[in-house]
């Protein structure tokens, strides 16, 4: 089968690859460019770990195939830290130990930096909404949405 | 009895909330886990797994498979000719590759290797297997049947009754005093049935791995696991392997809860590779994750207590049959061990079945069998507190096991926190708060044992003096920031100056997997030990350098001071200033520790939770929730809040929402996160954590394990609220709104 030829923006960089017509987003992310900060935990859109923005919005890379990123602007969490500068919701993730084994942790800080972006001053009620696609086994949420409602005030703060 | 370890102390940086040393890896996508390296020449290898809950296998033809372009290798059972004499390790390869039969729907029956990811699944597809399919039987109680269809004939052991099935393979008793006799000095004894789900660990990562395998027996594997050493050594055993010629790798490991303390894929890997002559790369689908991996045991249990007027339970017993799954149990006993562990009863029996059913093998889940045995127990307990008009806190403690009491399950306790947790619990406001309607407060304690084992830690002091320190325990929720700090405290230098990794299987010595919450107490209490060794080597290079006595010297605060007659002639000499002319003094400094920790020490927490029944549609809603557990020693107080939190929310998602459902075909009919539903973010409150320090008789420090009795009490915590929310006992899980609703109609 011949394979498609994408050129996309990722984290920023115009970025070339051919992948084959069934192939995901997600997996030439992973398996093609190396950037496997995006994680497959179940492939079927169920649990948010390979959540990355695709022309502005939050979606699941393995539900988007890879022929589709064509001319898009794709966003990894691989792209959320400015160099050695962390992102405020990266930093506070480790500040509020919102992570334990951090499979999740990839996939709820590209979906929360999205949430901060549209809604800059979410109750706790939005947030746990918004991170329902993402599921966390380890830590109960708890420490998470502290985490980015404290990220959000201090941002605010910061604004 | 353990020995006597603990030393009070004043901590310097034991206690604290450092940031974690692996946090920017793992915010920033970094950090590596089970799926995400690659090798050069690496080939995709994927399985072939049974569509049937139980068929013999008639034929297996893999030539068109093989034929196809791309495709590297194809292997079936006849590929394993190595037969492990053990039966335990025959059951492991039988699991990770059918023989002759099909266990449980998912059981794997041939895997590929190729070039591509999609070549090897459509080479799988190719294959064609003839099956002949068999009667099946996947529920507990029909397994017990006489006539129920038979797993594995040849497996029951002489203390199984006559009567039962073959399928029941084993049989356990704990207890003491005659149950009868007190049943008859009670005021009230209440007898009920209860049924829990089987309910996977549910770790968001699949297992995954990359394995090397040559003709010269020479292999190397990098997976995801809570024990590299185990997988090491499982693999030597399937494959005839020389466990030293296997260098195992843990990846990060993204959850585990038990769940990833066996082998599936890891013997399959290694034998791909070593029949292509390539690395291959093994990643499971979610759905060969619930089919195949897993879940811990479904249960059938019957509990009978008596109670006096008083609230004293004067006789107590429990009957445990959980489901194992297609290959001999190891659960129930621990179930059998654990329901009336946290009371001090006279009168206690408790007995245990294993039972073989066409379901994948169970696997250990956060204190395997405690939880299922807990939710009956303290239900009943709580029934016999609303007939009686008792306070159910004051009824607990009343009964609850102290220093001294003799165990349910045999030993006697040293100290334990069990009655610290209770009267956290009674002066907490969350007690008094008011509730509303159709609302209700459900309270519960739990148990679990704790484990220690084989431990090997080594620490080098670098000739800078910072310390590297090389533990052979995969870090699942922030253990290496633990040892890092246990290090620094014992060492008296900056957290800063010391790192902590994860060794591989031909670096350190053999260490037990990460289990049993093990690795904070006895890494912990290796790591304290690695240090004093490395501490006693420095006192000596001090001596050495002032010409004076090892034994006249001290160390405290990061240096060697001299002491005695000889305090204040010598300034003192830093780990840095040590270290730096180690090479003058006797060659480089390394403290090592190795050990079979003993010890662990006990952990007991209360749970309590509030819950909202909705009359019309059955659903439950959690609205607040508080955790007491006793930490002995909380080393980084987030991380142990993190495991009570996490293990909560399990619970949770057990009580109300989580089940493995199988169809008549005897087919798992949810084996997705959408199906089977574990709690999402908008399904919780926040989980109030509560610490209690009871110090661990049996660490310098006095830590217990922490990582697992919190998934014990919310059962029943759960079950109880739901019930006196609703009005009505709720006696299975989960409490699902159909089930909850029919509880409701039947009133
Ligand atoms: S891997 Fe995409 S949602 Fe789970
Ligand atoms: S930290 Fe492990 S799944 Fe979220």
């Amino acid at each position: 089968m011949s394979q498609i030829h994408v050129t996309a923006t990722i984290n920023g960089d115009e970025t070339e690859f051919l992948c084959d017509p069934t192939e995901t987003l997600l997996d030439v992310l992973r398996d093609h460019l190396d950037l496997t900060g995006s994680k497959e935990g179940c492939g079927s859109g169920d649990c948010g770990a390979c959540s990355i923005i695709l022309d502005g919005r939050l979606v699941c890379s393995c539900l988007v195939l890879a022929a589709e990123a064509e001319g898009r602007s794709v966003e990894t969490i691989e792209g959320m830290a400015e160099g050695d500068k962390l992102h405020p919701l990266q930093e506070k993730f480790i500040e509020h130990a919102a992570l334990q084994c951090g499979i999740c942790t990839p996939g709820i800080l590209v979906a929360a930096k999205n949430l901060l972006e549209r809604n800059p001053n979410p109750s706790e009620e939005e947030v746990r909404y918004w991170l329902a696609g993402n599921l966390c086994r380890c830590t109960g949420y708890d420490k998470i949405i502290r985490a980015v409602m404290d990220t959000a005030a201090e941002m605010r703060g910061a604004a | 009895m353990p020995k006597d370890e603990f030393q009070a102390r004043d901590f310097k940086i034991v206690g604290t909330r450092p940031l974690r040393p692996d946090g920017i890896d793992k915010v920033t996508g970094k950090a590596r886990y089970g799926a995400d390296v690659t090798a050069p020449g690496m080939l995709w290898g994927a399985v072939l797994r049974s569509p049937h809950a139980h068929a013999r296998i008639v034929s297996i033809d893999t030539s068109a498979a093989e034929a196809m372009k791309g495709v590297k290798a194809v292997i079936t059972r006849a590929d394993f000719t190595y037969q492990p004499d053990d039966p335990g390790l025959a059951d492991v390869l039988d699991n990770c590759m059918a023989g002759e039969k099909a266990r449980y729907d998912g059981h794997a029956v041939a895997a590929v290797a190729a070039t591509s990811k999609k070549i090897a699944h459509d080479a799988l597809d190719a294959i064609k297997v003839e099956y002949e399919v068999l009667a099946h039987v996947t529920d507990v109680d029909e397994a017990m049947k006489p006539d129920a269809p038979v797993i594995e004939a040849g497996r029951q052991q002489e203390n199984v009754p006559a009567g039962l099935s073959e399928n029941v393979t084993s049989r356990s008793k704990y207890g003491h005093g005659d149950p009868e006799a007190g049943f008859s000095q009670a005021d009230l004894v209440i007898e009920r049935s209860f049924t829990t789900a089987a309910t996977h660990q549910g770790y968001i990562e699949p297992h995954a791995c990359l394995a090397t395998l040559g003709a010269d027996g020479q292999g190397d594997l990098w997976v995801c696991t809570q024990g590299h050493y185990m997988v090491r050594n499982t693999c030597a055993g399937l494959l005839g392997l020389d466990a030293g010629m296997l260098r195992v790798t843990a990846s990060e490991i993204g959850g585990g809860f038990g769940g990833k303390t066996h082998v599936w894929i890891e013997p399959v890997a290694l034998m791909l590779s070593r029949k292509a002559g390539k690395p291959v790369k093994l990643v499971m689908s979610r759905d060969e994750v619930f089919r195949a991996t897993g879940p811990t045991a479904s249960s059938s249990i019957d509990v009978k207590i008596g109670m006096k007027k008083d609230g004293t339970i004067t006789g107590a017993t429990a009957t445990y049959r959980l489901q194992a799954g297609a290959y001999p149990g190891a659960i129930a006993f621990l179930s059998a061990m654990c329901g009336f562990a946290p009371y001090d009863l006279e009168n206690v029996r408790t007995e245990g079945f294993e039972v073989m059913t066409n379901r994948p093998k169970a696997a250990a889940y956060r204190a395997p069998g405690a939880p299922m045995a807990a939710y009956p127990v303290e239900s009943v307990i709580d029934e016999l507190c609303q007939k009686l008009d008792l306070d159910p806190l004051e009824t607990r403690l009343k009964n609850a096991a102290d220093e001294g009491t003799k165990s349910a399950y045999g030993p006697t306790y040293p100290a334990i926190g069990l009655k610290a947790t209770l009267k956290a619990a009674q002066s907490h406001p969350h007690w008094t708060a008011p509730l509303g309607e159709n609302q209700g407060r459900g309270v519960a304690c739990g148990f679990w044992f704790n484990f220690g084992g084989d431990t090997c830690v080594s620490l080098m002091v670098n000739p800078d003096g910072t310390v590297s320190l090389s533990e052979g325990n995969p870090d699942i929720g922030g253990s290496r920031a633990s040892m890092s700090m246990m290090a620094a405290e014992e060492l008296g230098v900056p957290l800063d100056q010391v790192r902590t990794i994860i060794a591989d299987t031909a670096s350190l010595g053999q260490n037990e997997v990460t289990d049993g919450s093990r690795v904070t107490f006895a890494v912990g209490l290796a790591t304290i030990k690695a240090a004093r060794h490395a501490i006693e080597i420095m006192k000596e290079r001090a001596a050495m350098t002032w010409g004076i006595d090892p034994e006249a010297v001290d160390w405290h605060d990061g240096a060697a001071h001299p002491a005695g007659p000889n305090a204040g002639k010598f300034p003192p000499m830093t780990i840095k200033e040590i270290a730096a002319i180690a090479s003058n003094t006797g060659g480089p400094i390394a403290g090592h520790h190795e050990v079979n920790a003993e010890g662990a020490g006990v952990s007991f927490a209360t749970h309590m939770v509030d819950t909202e029944v909705d009359p019309e549609t059955g659903a439950v809603k959690v609205l607040r929730y508080t955790v007491f557990q006793d930490a002995g020693k909380a080393v980084h107080p987030d991380y142990v809040e993190g495991q009570f939190q996490g293990g909560a929310a399990q619970g949770i998602g057990w009580a109300i929402n989580e089940e493995y459902i199988y169809g008549e075909d005897g087919r798992l009919q949810n084996p997705g996160f959408l199906d089977y539903r574990v709690p999402v973010a908008s399904d919780l409150p926040m989980i109030e954590p509560v610490i209690l320090e009871i110090p661990n008789p049996g660490h310098p420090y006095g830590v217990r394990g922490v990582g697992e009795t919190s998934i014990v009490p919310p059962l029943a915590a759960i079950a109880n609220a739901v019930s006196r929310a609703a009005g009505v006992r709720l006696t299975s899980l989960p409490m699902s709104p159909p089930r909850v609703l029919a509880a409701l109609k039947g009133q």
